[in-house]
Formats: structure tokens, C-alpha cells, sequence
């Protein structure tokens, strides 16, 4: 098998190519705040003098909600049609001493989901482009239950 | 300084009016306001007005009439409407005009708002990957509230059926058919926990304002409305907003609405339990009820027991959206803002009709919430 070409769907979104992706902050010098996607100056303290840092991978879901249609596309560029399109799960997750990262969910069920509950950051294949490249995005999932 | 009087309501209906454009629907309303305070369009010395959809409002002259006036266009989000009021607002305050009209309208497409990631200072990703909407950050803002101050699916049911039953009394709304709790509870889930009936829709319609000074208002209109305060605010860090692709661990506790909300008291000297009637932004119903908060009218949780009884209602304590709000008559961005300014002026000049509440008014309160973080507050006063 034949592996097809990866793309971010974005740079410096994340660490790509990894086998240990991480999401991308920046860190203010001055008050210490973190921001995702990592940014020039800090909203905070309007400092700018800031680092950018690797983010944890896992932390708890804060808050989400299950996304019920269809996006407008464009902008989206999901690969569902109106025929084949399932709601797909969106929340906040808030990764320890760091910053709460809006991101896609592994998981659109309802009762499955839960304000505290573990989640860990995984990078998959979201949708191939007109090159035939695989486009990679972050998504978290929620830690399987041992 | 002067203060200033509203003198002169218009209002296209809301909803959706083929074959007539935004402008033309705020042109409408423009004259109907002037009508209403007595004036002709040459009798104004400037305006302020906005439309996101529906083009630039400064073009009206061609059909209201090419008289040299100074036209400010406003573009402020959802708080268009709201921030033309504070122009103008400023602009009498200031003592540099005696009157002049502040004018909202749009015209949105069926559907939900389609987002300009990058306008919005956005990355193409987040547009992309489908984030990019509106809906899921009211349902995750509500989901996370809920959690955390005990609200029900109940409270969220009662904001849409009240909102609708309102509507039904105001010949100006999109949506004038009541709604019962079992047609809002059973409707399809859009953004968990928001239902469709719980949403509002984005629609057509316009709404203008007449301003002037006032020691001038008795002159010209046997019932002027005072405007107490205006503010508009934007978001402090660590507030929770619509498009943040982060959010930071330590929150405020005065998002942009309690930075609005107080100002605008502090401005009026009076405190949220001398309002009589208020306007408050319900895009949906996880909004209506977290505003009520917000804007310093109930606790954090208590709104649970408002709902149930009855408070919110026309013949309640404090009235909220008695024109049916957002959810009743959907959401033209420019002109919304200013229709919750049109309804207020309405009760407290006893114009109300069919949803007039029953007891003499004497304050009134707006507010209306706009991407990427802003609020818009006013106070008004017979």
C-alpha cells in the first residue's frame, strides 16, 4: 500500500510530520498566559514578547455541544453531503495549567459525553484534497475507559 | 451637557418581504420614523446606520433625498444597530447636532449565517473544519451554564414558547403562530441542548430612529422617550465568546454584557430593579436566559424559578421581549439593535397594542450581544 501524501490542514497548528503530534501555543514572557493557535502577542498583558509551546495532549472536556447540520460549504470542507452527513460533536477541552482548545470531537453522542470527562488529542486524516493528499487535522477523543 | 430624546420610531416589518431590498426596508422605516416625529428628511443633520448583508447605508440619500447631510455607515456585528444609536447618541451629546436619525436594516439569505473566517480574523482552518458557526457556541455557552447553575431543558423551552406567544401579539414579526412547550421540546436538536424552535433565524427587516436634544423634544412630539444610557463594550480576556478558538483557564466575571450592563447604570443612576421593561438578546434561548444574569436582573441560576413563575411574561415583575425578540422576529444584523430600542419606546409610549403591558411603565432597557464579543446596553426613560 502506497502511503498517500499528508498535509496539515493548517501550519503550525500542530507538530507535522510526528508520531507524537502536539497542538501548538504561545506562551507570554511577562504574565504567563498561553494562547492557542499560537499568536504574535499576548491578549492578555497586549505583551509581545511570547514563545510558542508544545500543549499537553490530554485534559477534560469543559463544555460541548453536537453539531446538527450541515455547515455552509464553503466555508466547510468536510467531506459529507447533504444525503450522507451525521452530526459530528464539538466541545472545549481543557488541557492542565494550559488553555481550553475549541476542537472536533471523536464522539456525537449525547449521552456519551460529559462536562469533566478525559479526553486526548489525536491527528487523523479529515478529508483528502484535489491533489489526492491526505488533509490532517486535531481531534479529541475521549480516553478509553480502562 | 444635553441629554438626548427619541422623538420619531419607524420600522419595516420583520420576516421576509420579497422582492423588496434591505435598503429600501430601511428606507421605509426612515420614513416612517420621520413621520412619526412630524419631520421631513431635510430637517436632519446627520445619521448613522448599518447593514451586514444588505449594503452600504449611506446610499439612501439617492432615495431618501440628496441633502448634503453628514452619514456615518456603522459596522459593529450583531451590535450594528446598537452602535448607530450610540453615534448618534454621542453626536447630539456632544453638542455638535440638535437631531438627527440613527437607521439599521438587512437581508440575510434562508439558513444559517455563513462565515468570512479570515474577515473575522480567523484562520481558513476553523471555517474548514466546520467551527465556524454561530449555533454550536450558544449550545456549548448554555451546555456549560446549565452544568453549572442547575438550568433545565425546561427553562429553555419556556424562553422560546413566551418569546413566540409575544410575536403572536405584534403585527410587525416574522413569526406570529404561538408555539406550544411540546412543539418547542420536540423539535429537532441543532447545537445539543438548542432545539430548532429554541434558535432564531436569520431574516429581513429595518428600523430607524428620530434624535434629537432634549430640550428641543417637547416641542416637536407630545411623547418623547428619553435615552438615560447608551454603551457599547467589547470582550475582556477571559470571557467566554462566539469565534474563540481558545479560551483562557482563569474566567471574568464581566464578560462584555456585565462590562455593558454596568456601565450603562452607572450612567442612568438607577439600578436593574427600578426597569420596568427590558429588551434582552435571545438568538436563542440559552441567551435570553443567561442575559437576564448578565444584565444584573437575577442571579446566576435563579432564572429557573423566574420562568416558572411567569416574571419574564408580559403581565410579570420585568417583561422580556414583549415584541418576541429575536426568536419571534429573527435576526436581520442591522436592524435588530434597533428594534429592541423601537419596542421599548413603544410600551413606555403605551403603543404596545395587544402585547402593551398592563401597568404604567416609566423605564425601559435594551440589550443586544454581536460576534466576536460585544454588547450593546440602553436605558430609557419617559
Amino acid at each position: 500500500m502506497s502511503a498517500a501524501k499528508q498535509i496539515p490542514i493548517a501550519e503550525g497548528l500542530f507538530t507535522w510530520p510526528s508520531n507524537d503530534p502536539r497542538l501548538l501555543g504561545s506562551r507570554c514572557s511577562a504574565c504567563g498566559i498561553v494562547t492557542f493557535p499560537a499568536q504574535k502577542s499576548c491578549p492578555a498583558c497586549s505583551g509581545q514578547n511570547v514563545e510558542t509551546i508544545e500543549l499537553e495532549r490530554r485534559g477534560t472536556l469543559w463544555t460541548w455541544t453536537i453539531q446538527g447540520f450541515l455547515p455552509n460549504k464553503p466555508p466547510y470542507i468536510g467531506p459529507e453531503t447533504a444525503e450522507s452527513f451525521r452530526p459530528f460533536g464539538v466541545g472545549y477541552v481543557e488541557l492542565p495549567n494550559q488553555v481550553r482548545i475549541e476542537s472536533r470531537l471523536k464522539c456525537k453522542d449525547p449521552s456519551k459525553l460529559r462536562i469533566g470527562m478525559e479526553m486526548e488529542l489525536v491527528v487523523e486524516k479529515y478529508v483528502e484534497d484535489d491533489a489526492g493528499r491526505e488533509v490532517m487535522a486535531y481531534f479529541f477523543q475521549p480516553v478509553a475507559e480502562r | 451637557m444635553v441629554d438626548v430624546a427619541i422623538i420619531g420610531i419607524g420600522i419595516h416589518p420583520f420576516g421576509r418581504t420579497d422582492g423588496v431590498t434591505g435598503l429600501e426596508q430601511g428606507v421605509f422605516a426612515a420614513r416612517q420614523a420621520l413621520k412619526d416625529a412630524g419631520l421631513e428628511w431635510s430637517d436632519m443633520n446627520f445619521a448613522y446606520g448599518g447593514s451586514a448583508a444588505a449594503g452600504a447605508a449611506d446610499t439612501m440619500v439617492s432615495k431618501l433625498g440628496l441633502t448634503g447631510l453628514q452619514f456615518i455607515n456603522v459596522a459593529n456585528g450583531c451590535a450594528t444597530g446598537g452602535s448607530a444609536l450610540q453615534s448618534a447618541y454621542m453626536a447630539i451629546k456632544s453638542g455638535m447636532f440638535d437631531i438627527g436619525m440613527a437607521v439599521g436594516f438587512d437581508k440575510h439569505p434562508r439558513g444559517a449565517f455563513t462565515v468570512d473566517t479570515q474577515s473575522g480574523g480567523l484562520g481558513k482552518w476553523y471555517g474548514d473544519i466546520g467551527m465556524a458557526l454561530t449555533p454550536q457556541f450558544f449550545g456549548m455557552k448554555i451546555q456549560r451554564y446549565m452544568h453549572d447553575y442547575g438550568i433545565t431543558e425546561d427553562t429553555l423551552v419556556r424562553v422560546a414558547v413566551k418569546n413566540y406567544r409575544n410575536g403572536a401579539k405584534n403585527p410587525n414579526a416574522w413569526r406570529k403562530t404561538p408555539l406550544s412547550y411540546e412543539e418547542v421540546a420536540t423539535s429537532q436538536m441543532v447545537c445539543h441542548p438548542l432545539r430548532k424552535y429554541m434558535f432564531c433565524s436569520p431574516a429581513e427587516g429595518g428600523c430607524a430612529m428620530i434624535l434629537c436634544r432634549a430640550d428641543k423634544a417637547k416641542e416637536l412630539v407630545r411623547k418623547p422617550v428619553y435615552l438615560k444610557a447608551v454603551s457599547v463594550k467589547t470582550r475582556p480576556f477571559g470571557s467566554f465568546e462566539v469565534f474563540s478558538q481558545s479560551q483562557a483557564l482563569e474566567r471574568t466575571d464581566t464578560p462584555p454584557t456585565v462590562l455593558a450592563s454596568r456601565a450603562a447604570f452607572e450612567m442612568a443612576g438607577i439600578g436593574p430593579d427600578e426597569i420596568d421593561v427590558a429588551q434582552l438578546q435571545d438568538t436563542e434561548s440559552g441567551a435570553e436566559i443567561m442575559h437576564m444574569a448578565e444584565n444584573g436582573f437575577c442571579k446566576d441560576g435563579e432564572q429557573e424559578q423566574w420562568l416558572r413563575d411567569g416574571v419574564t411574561e408580559i403581565t410579570g415583575r420585568l417583561p422580556v421581549n414583549t415584541d418576541g425578540g429575536c426568536l419571534a422576529n429573527g435576526e436581520p444584523i442591522g436592524a435588530s439593535g434597533l428594534r429592541q430600542v423601537y419596542e421599548i419606546c413603544a410600551q413606555l409610549r403605551g403603543e404596545g397594542g395587544e402585547r402593551q403591558v398592563p401597568r404604567e411603565l416609566k423605564t425601559g432597557y435594551t440589550h443586544v450581544y454581536g460576534a466576536p464579543g460585544l454588547s450593546g446596553v440602553t436605558i430609557l426613560a419617559r
